[in-house]
């Protein structure tokens, strides 16, 4: 009777991809707030500010 | 035995699937979301001359606030408030919109928290920001 190892398996895994979903997707919403952006100041490809700023690169 | 395994399969990779294509993308196009967009970009016509000018900057909570009125007429200051308070109600309720329209009301801070970085990166050179207490020109 292999069966409760599959349902004690189906336990643990299920419950962790469910949660999964509950994290806050970081890398999506700076994807999403770049679009919105993007579209509200009218920023095209290549017209971002100059990165000139070297203070504002080890933010990242 | 073999029906079992299958349907574990199946299961597992309906909430892979469902998993990854939340993770891909946040919903942004919503009605709600898609109004509130237009009526920034219609601001964003009275505004920009105001972030150029000093007048207005971007706060580190991804708001804007008045930052020196004196750059303003003094016959024009009113305006620039309700522009301002018109501006930041836009960009609350924006936050939270993203939040809901994606089934997770509790992510509005965060929303809010990646918005106030990505705000500032895409700030045009010679616009203020918010850094630590004050004011740092771009």
């Amino acid at each position: 009777m292999k069966n409760w190892k599959i349902i004690l398996l189906l336990a643990a895994i299920l419950p962790a991809c469910v949660t999964i979903n509950i994290y806050f997707p970081a890398a999506a919403a700076e994807k999403a707030a770049d679009k919105i952006i993007d579209e509200v100041w009218q920023i095209k490809d290549g017209q971002e500010a100059p990165a000139d700023k070297p203070a504002e690169t080890p933010e990242k | 035995m073999k029906k079992l395994l299958l349907s574990f399969v199946m299961i597992v990779s309906m909430f892979a699937a469902n998993w990854a294509a939340a993770a891909a993308d946040l919903e942004v196009n919503t009605p709600a979301i898609t109004a509130l967009k237009a009526s920034m970009q219609a601001r964003h016509g009275q505004l920009s001359a105001f972030y150029s000018s000093g007048a207005v900057g971007l706060t580190k909570d991804a708001f804007i606030a008045i930052k020196d009125a004196t750059a303003v007429p003094l016959k024009d200051r009113g305006a620039l408030n309700s522009l301002v308070s018109a501006e930041n109600a836009d960009r609350a309720n924006l936050y939270k919109e993203i939040a809901t329209a994606n089934g997770h009301p509790e992510w509005q801070n965060d929303i809010q928290a990646t918005f106030a970085g990505r705000w500032i990166d895409k700030a045009q050179s010679g616009w203020f920001y918010q850094s630590g207490g004050g004011w740092v020109k771009k």
